[in-house]
């Protein structure tokens, strides 16, 4: 694209990489790069946390599940983007108000598949923890944990995915800094090659994430199906 | 060692909307005495064994093991009818799992003794059928259970298989001397295995007959253990009583 329409609207790749340069050696990308992976890893966290645990009793309670199935659904289907307006009005333009908001939009994704995950389990593997008279926590080591463990990484995994994306899109609507909010103010400046240096950056995140951290934390929970 | 006694007074059990599986059944397994449970399937043979084993609870009356509830007694060594191993776990772990004490060396002892020697770290799906079975057989005895409860042990098997795991089964049984329930519908099985074989039938389920043999198990010759078979199957024919 830059070949065939140079110009400031598509910068060659040398361009963009130089850029990048800038704003790591000169700017201000490693401070919008912290801000953000924290607001995004503290999201993460909590909504695993909440998430699993109330997937877990929505699992195992039908009760429980036929009185938030619906609450679930609409969870599901609510735009982010009303979420995060909604708290921003609520709570004003804080930081609190900004990782809720991506809480709340993680959360019923997180509880459907960790939900599925308990339905699935084996009453076969019950069955031997009552025949052993397995204790509590052996139960749970052994049995409901690595039964419930696919489920986790699934929704880590997609749900880490999802954080990605919405974390930068509430930077932009109210914040004060963080890639998101800086790639809004290269935007009203059409400013093409800091847009594309800061998502090179953030795409090279989310790669040292995902072959540093997940795949091998992946390899090594589930090895027990590759190893075939 | 010598195995418990169980005693088995059972007044009702019974699945939600459907006739009662078990009622007024009475039946005592003597110490250290290998007892075939036989009938065809659906009859209840499997659940009078998680009653033993103190899984299914829900039920009147009383299953005692050496004077103990069923559910409150030690584990026993239950072998299920698939070989049922934890998919995460190798075949050592699989074995340790059910017993916190075990360690590693003791549990690979026991892969010896089962043949599966150097297959330590193997998952189980990395092991055939009769592997798995075996792998089975070895944590059952490993919990160094008085009681030994088999559920079909030798369903979906291979005869090679199945004189394979009876093999193991006779030594294992010969040196430990646990009181052993086993559940199978092929009389055959019941003559290689059994001191005593219970036929039931009908529905609720009632003992239609009960052998018991004098002959060692182990020493029967081909034809003794034909007739034994021949035995039991013709007991199983027998008209059962329903309702």
């Amino acid at each position: 694209m830059a070949t065939l329409f140079p110009g400031r609207l598509f910068p060659t790749p040398v361009a963009v990489a130089q850029q990048l340069w800038e704003h790591l050696t000169a700017g201000r990308l490693i401070s919008d790069l912290g801000k953000t992976l924290t607001r995004a890893f503290i999201a993460f966290f909590a909504a695993m946390l909440i998430g699993t645990a109330v997937g877990i009793a929505l699992g195992r309670s039908r009760t429980l599940d036929r009185l938030f199935s619906s609450w679930l659904v609409i969870g599901l289907n609510l735009p982010a983007i009303v979420i995060a307006i909604m708290l921003y009005i609520w709570l004003g333009l804080t930081e609190f108000a900004l990782i809720l908001a991506v809480v709340l939009n993680k959360l019923p994704l997180v509880m459907t598949t960790i939900r599925e995950g308990v339905r699935s389990f084996s009453a076969d593997y019950d069955e031997l923890a009552r025949a052993y008279r397995f204790t509590f926590w052996r139960r749970l080591t052994f049995i409901t944990v690595p039964q419930l463990m696919p489920f986790v990484l699934a929704a880590a995994r997609t749900g880490l995915s999802l954080i990605w994306k919405i974390v930068l899109v509430f930077e932009v609507l109210g914040s004060d800094g963080g890639v998101g909010f800086r790639i809004s103010t290269f935007f009203q400046f059409f400013d093409i090659k800091g847009i594309l240096s800061y998502t090179t950056a953030f795409i090279a995140v989310v790669f040292v994430f995902e072959y540093l951290i997940l795949r091998p934390l992946e390899h090594r929970i589930l090895r027990w199906r590759q190893s075939a | 060692m010598i195995g418990p006694e169980l005693k088995i007074d059972i007044e009702g059990k019974r699945f939600e909307l459907l006739p009662p599986l078990l009622s007024g059944f009475s039946l005592t397994v003597e110490p250290s005495s290998v007892v075939a449970l036989v009938g065809a399937s659906g009859v209840g043979k499997s659940t009078l064994l998680r009653m033993i084993g103190g899984i299914d609870t829900v039920f009147t009356g009383r299953v005692t093991v050496d004077g103990a509830p069923a559910a409150e007694a030690p584990p026993p060594g239950f072998v299920f009818q698939d070989p049922r191993l934890l998919p995460w776990l190798s075949a050592l772990d699989n074995i340790r799992v059910v017993r916190k004490d075990t360690t590693r060396g003791e549990a690979a002892e026991m892969l010896r003794r089962v043949g599966l020697a150097g297959y330590e770290d193997a998952f189980p799906h990395q092991l055939s059928g009769g592997m798995q079975r075996r792998v089975a057989i070895a944590r059952a005895f490993s919990v160094n259970s008085r009681l030994l409860l088999l559920d079909e042990p030798f369903v979906s098997l291979d005869r090679t298989l199945v004189k394979e795991v009876e093999a193991l089964l006779q030594s294992l049984l010969d040196a430990t001397r646990p009181t052993t329930v086993f559940v199978t519908h092929l009389p055959e099985d019941a003559a290689m295995l059994a001191d005593r074989a219970v036929v039931l039938a009908g529905r609720p389920a009632r003992i239609v007959a009960d052998f018991r043999f004098d002959s060692r198990r182990g020493d029967r010759s081909r034809t003794e253990l034909e007739h034994i078979a021949n035995q039991i199957a013709a007991a199983s024919l027998e008209p059962a009583s329903y309702g």
